[in-house]
């Protein structure tokens, strides 16, 4: 008998405990919410599975009767919409100060100390400041987005760029390459996997603020909507939104991880096989 | 004329003095191999002559010019690692060189003119038995490949000197012999002047022109770090009579210095 740190599970094996906790919360929900149910039919707490699709099926696929939108999907659009324009700008902002600030000392100089304690602000605390002077529409929610990720994306980037061996941009020099010539041929195409890596860190701030802002002032979105049905206790509503984001979250981490692999294997490979 | 010379060089961290008053010339084709013991100064001769590092006092002419205080064309390296690209594969690495100076807005080439550097790659490439390996990535070679590719970068600038700093220090003693035939054979070929910093006395003596050992004439030992290393010896090795002469030296100098 292996020692139990030497016990690697088979395929189909690891596949079963994969799902396995999944089944177990599912069946454990729905015991709950039978119990509940059958003492009091009105309950809202843990809504029937039948409760939860009728919910469903009412905000995705039947018009609002008021604006004759399919919430859902407005809803969904406009928090894509939201959360791909602040990590966009995010990571644009990230890879470019971030070489900058990481492969010029002069930059960095005058750069580095003022990134550092921008980075330390509690973005929330600054929403008021967004909200007075970009006022209650789209740009102050994307600017929370970028406020709560940018700094920490423009640091991962710098510190990247500082790792880089100082071998190969000595090399690159010997070759005859101009400081722009390293940066766009050996420091970018370096860093670019490293940059999709931190947006994937960040996506769950930025999923963060963007429902925080969508709670505090919006028209729609998914943390509005989500936050507005609160008020009836909605839970049918509340959890398959909850569901949804994550969803969404976990497909753009996904395809983040699958575009990384893509256009850059010689780096996976590389941590791999390290 | 000489290629390069040093002229009373000094070179200090701080308090801490590494090299102390080198008087040097070296002609051009020369193949200097530099041996001491560790931490005795001869990788940061190397980085100053690169440009990587800067005299304290003292000059160094590149053909009775300042050499450029920053690292250029004029000067190849090998390190011990991180000397390819990881990002390239074998041709792209090699390839780049050329784009570098085709191209210094976008540093890439199209149609013809990339076509004739892929040529000039290829060469190069083959010479340093690396034409199987056209498309694999550095991370898919061994050691001894990810060397040869460095070289074969570094000829491409047909520099006037090629720096080399411990080029074979991480590889197997049966692939290091290959290396030597296949250094050597470059040398005699593209008419190169090169230095070489090693830890394998043995190494020095076989590969090289000229040997050039460190240590330190002067001790204190209140203040080890007061007096900095000279050349002790400057050993010509272009005969037969010499290379054994310079073993007698070397046999003596390993015991006494490298060994401890």
């Amino acid at each position: 008998m292996k020692k139990l740190m030497n016990l690697e599970p088979s395929r189909s094996l690891k596949g079963f405990l994969a799902i396995m906790p999944f089944i177990l919360i599912l069946m454990l929900y729905w015991t709950a919410s039978n119990d509940r149910l059958a003492e009091n039919p009105y309950d809202k707490l843990l809504p029937s599975f039948t409760q939860i699709s009728d919910a469903v099926e009412r905000m995705a696929f039947t018009e609002d009767k008021r604006s004759g939108k399919y919430l859902f999907w407005d809803d969904t659009s406009a928090s894509l919409y939201r959360i791909c324009i602040g990590i966009g700008i995010s990571a644009a902002l990230g890879l470019i100060l971030g070489m900058l600030s990481g492969l010029l000392p002069l930059v960095r100089s005058g750069f580095s100390p003022l990134i550092t304690i921008v980075s330390l602000i509690p973005p929330m605390a600054v929403l008021p400041i967004l909200f007075i002077s970009f006022g209650l529409g789209e740009l102050a929610k994307v600017m929370l987005i970028i406020i709560g990720t940018a700094p920490v994306i423009i640091r991962d980037v710098q510190s990247h760029v500082r790792q880089l061996p100082s071998e190969i941009l000595i090399k690159a020099q010997t070759l005859g390459a101009s400081t722009w010539l390293v940066a766009i041929r050996v420091v970018l195409p370096q860093i670019m996997p490293r940059l999709i890596s931190a947006m994937r860190l960040s996506l769950g701030t930025a999923w963060l603020f963007l429902i925080a802002a969508e709670a505090i002032a919006a028209q729609e979105g998914l943390g509005y909507r989500i936050f507005l049905v609160r008020r009836y206790m909605s839970m049918d509503v509340i959890l398959p939104y909850v569901i949804w984001i994550t969803t969404l979250a976990f497909a753009m981490d996904f395809s983040l991880r699958k575009l990384s692999e893509l256009c850059f294997p010689w780096y996976h490979h590389q941590e791999a096989g390290k | 004329m000489s290629l390069l010379k040093i002229s009373n060089v000094w070179k200090s961290y701080g308090d801490v003095q590494i090299l102390e008053q080198l008087n040097l010339e070296v002609e051009q084709g020369e193949f200097v191999s530099m041996v001491g013991a560790s931490g005795c100064g001869k990788t940061t001769l190397l980085k100053m002559i690169l440009g990587s590092e800067q005299v304290s006092k003292g000059k160094i002419l590149l053909e009775d010019n300042p050499i450029p205080p920053e690292p250029n064309e004029a000067r190849g390296i090998v390190f011990q690692k991180y000397s390819v690209f990881p990002h390239l594969t074998v041709l792209q690495n090699v390839m780049i060189a050329d784009e570098f100076s085709a191209s210094s807005f976008l540093g890439r080439t199209f149609g013809k003119q990339k076509r004739l550097i892929i040529e000039k790659a290829t060469d190069f490439i083959q010479a340093v038995g690396l034409a199987h390996a056209l498309n694999k990535y550095p991370h898919q070679l061994s050691g001894g490949m990810q060397q040869r590719l460095a070289i074969a970068q570094a000829l491409m600038k047909s520099p006037k000197i090629l720096l080399l700093d411990e080029p074979f220090g991480a590889l197997d003693p049966g692939i290091r012999k290959d290396m030597h035939q296949l250094i050597r054979k470059i040398w005699k070929e593209n008419k190169l002047t090169i230095f070489m910093v090693t830890h394998d006395i043995q190494e020095g003596f076989e590969l090289g022109s000229r040997l050039w050992v460190f240590d330190k004439p002067r001790q204190d030992p209140q203040a080890p770090t007061a007096y900095g290393a000279q050349i002790t010896y400057d050993l010509p090795l272009t005969n037969k009579v010499q290379q054994e002469a310079g073993h007698a030296i070397a046999e003596k100098y390993t015991r006494k210095v490298v060994n401890i």
